[in-house]
């Protein structure tokens, strides 16, 4: 395996200590596995499966992190049944939008990255830490996303030293930006976006949040054609992912089902939308 | 240049045998044993940020005794070999008998090749999904490796541990008996007291219900087990 030599240069400027960095061991050892290798053209990409709507927003105990399932290819469903919301660690979630393949790599890429931290220097990256992180990340893949493979994250979670949830965005060029209580991206952004800012308040509590947080993709499933809206009759439901104090955790489809089921129940008091 | 005066292969092998076996002696010990739910490692170790044993992968882990810098070394490496291998193909495809196999070879290259041969000895372990399959590997600083079953002890008081050991332990033996044994052959092998803030002690414990079988036992833990 190759590695850094035995004994570092010190005296030449060199560092010392055990690169924590996964990401960089894959460069060193194995630079073929990353995604940035692969030469694509706009042709191509618009043939390549894309995710489409995520968001996240606090409340009082953290953050909730919510995707619809579906991903897209051109103007065919690729998938109904995608995963865009994971548990990054014990205490955050990185939710993607854009292309699929690149997506879930980099998402499998950067929980690596933190467990690798984790075991080689035995300590968790601070929340800051692994925000940055995954701007330097997604700046890597920059030479894809201009070719059209573009991702773009919400990363987020607990951060124990402020004791409150934090969420952070990211464009395809990795700048990272912190977002006072809520975001959404992907196709169905800017619908999610505008249900979330009349729904959100500060101070939500976890069942409210969870509401809101599926209420915004409802609205975004009815404006926005790439995205797909909860679908009792095959039990699909959004994918939510909450980080607490406690940790992070997959709530169960029957704890969205009963949310999504609130939802329709407030708005057939008062009809709207465009349905 | 200067000369190299002639040293027999015999001699030179058993000059570097002897320095590494006295660094190994002058350090703590490590015991490694088999419990009904996995495998429990405890040290003592008077630090408890520099630890001896560590997790490596899932259901892998690695004890260390001798130069902290040489065996912090090893593991490191382990965890690199580890986490590559499980990117490259599956999170199952990582197996404690292929890492035990590149430490034998590491360290039998060092131990030839090198100035002077590590002053370590290790332990590997891996969890089986069911009882009974559970594995531990014991490799020496000259590239030995050894497969134990049971109980296993390396470093310092490796012999009186083991003497010890060898009347206490019952097979699949559960998590507190093997506590509070492993910490009475300590003692023995030490002829002395060991405090409850100086015990190291992590196990692999295949009950847990996340991927990552690996947990440390926190003093208040092991405070309770040997209260009873």
């Amino acid at each position: 395996m190759k590695d850094e030599p035995l004994v570092p240069p010190i005296a030449s400027g060199g560092t010392i200590g055990a690169n924590p960095s996964f990401f960089d061991l894959l460069a060193r050892n194995r630079p073929d596995a990353l995604p940035r290798g692969i030469q694509v053209t706009a042709e191509d990409a618009r043939g390549v499966a894309h995710g489409t709507t995520v968001l996240g927003l606090k409340f009082a105990g953290g953050v909730v992190f919510a995707g619809d399932r579906r991903a897209t290819e051109g103007y065919s469903i690729a998938d109904d049944k995608m995963e865009k919301v994971f548990a990054a660690d014990d205490y955050s979630a990185i939710a993607i939008a854009g292309a699929a393949g690149q997506a879930v790599e980099i998402v499998k890429l950067f929980q690596l990255e933190l467990e690798h931290y984790e075991k080689i220097t035995g300590d968790r990256l601070s929340l800051e830490g692994k925000a940055n992180r995954l701007g330097q990340m997604i700046r890597s893949n920059f030479p894809m996303a201009i070719q059209g493979l573009v991702v773009v994250p919400l990363f987020g979670g607990f951060d124990h030293k402020r004791h409150e949830g934090r969420i952070f965005y990211y464009d395809a060029t990795g700048g990272r930006w912190e977002e006072d209580d809520f975001h959404a991206t992907g196709s169905g952004g800017r619908p999610a976006k505008s249900s979330l800012k009349k729904r959100w308040r500060a101070g939500l509590d976890r069942d409210a949040g969870l509401q809101v947080a599926v209420e915004a993709l409802v609205d975004a499933a009815e404006e926005d054609i790439a995205t797909g809206g909860p679908d009792p009759t095959r039990g699909i439901y959004p994918t939510v992912v909450v980080v607490t104090a406690e940790g992070a955790a997959r709530t169960t489809d029957d704890e969205v089902r009963a949310a999504y089921e609130a939802v329709l129940a407030a708005g057939a008091k008062k009809k709207g939308g465009t349905a | 240049m200067s000369f190299m005066p002639y040293v027999p292969p015999e001699q030179m092998m058993k000059d570097r045998s002897e320095f590494a076996h006295k660094g190994i002696a002058r350090g703590k010990s490590v015991i490694g044993t088999e419990y009904s739910d996995g495998i429990l490692f405890l040290a003592e170790n008077p630090s408890a940020t520099l630890h001896k044993i560590s997790e490596i992968y899932d259901r892998i882990a690695f004890a260390g005794v001798g130069k902290y810098s040489e065996f912090e070394d090893l593991r490191i490496s382990g965890v690199r070999l580890a986490d590559l291998r499980g990117y490259s193909y599956g999170r199952e495809d990582v197996r404690a008998r292929d890492l035990a196999n590149a430490y034998s070879q590491a360290l039998s290259t060092i131990f030839t090749q090198q100035m002077k041969p590590y002053e370590v000895e290790i332990l590997v372990g891996e969890v089986s999904e069911g009882p009974g399959g559970d594995e531990i590997y014991h490799i020496l600083f000259d590239g030995t490796v050894t497969d134990e079953h049971g109980y296993v002890a390396i470093g310092g008081h490796a012999e009186a541990l083991t003497n010890a050991l060898k009347e206490a332990f019952k097979p699949a033996w559960d998590l507190p008996t093997a506590v509070r044994e492993s910490v009475k052959a300590l003692r023995s092998a030490e002829g002395r007291e060991v405090e409850v803030e100086a015990i190291e002690a992590g196990v692999l414990d295949r009950t847990r219900p996340v991927r990552r079988k690996f947990r440390r036992l926190q003093e208040a833990e092991i405070a309770s087990i040997l209260s009873k």
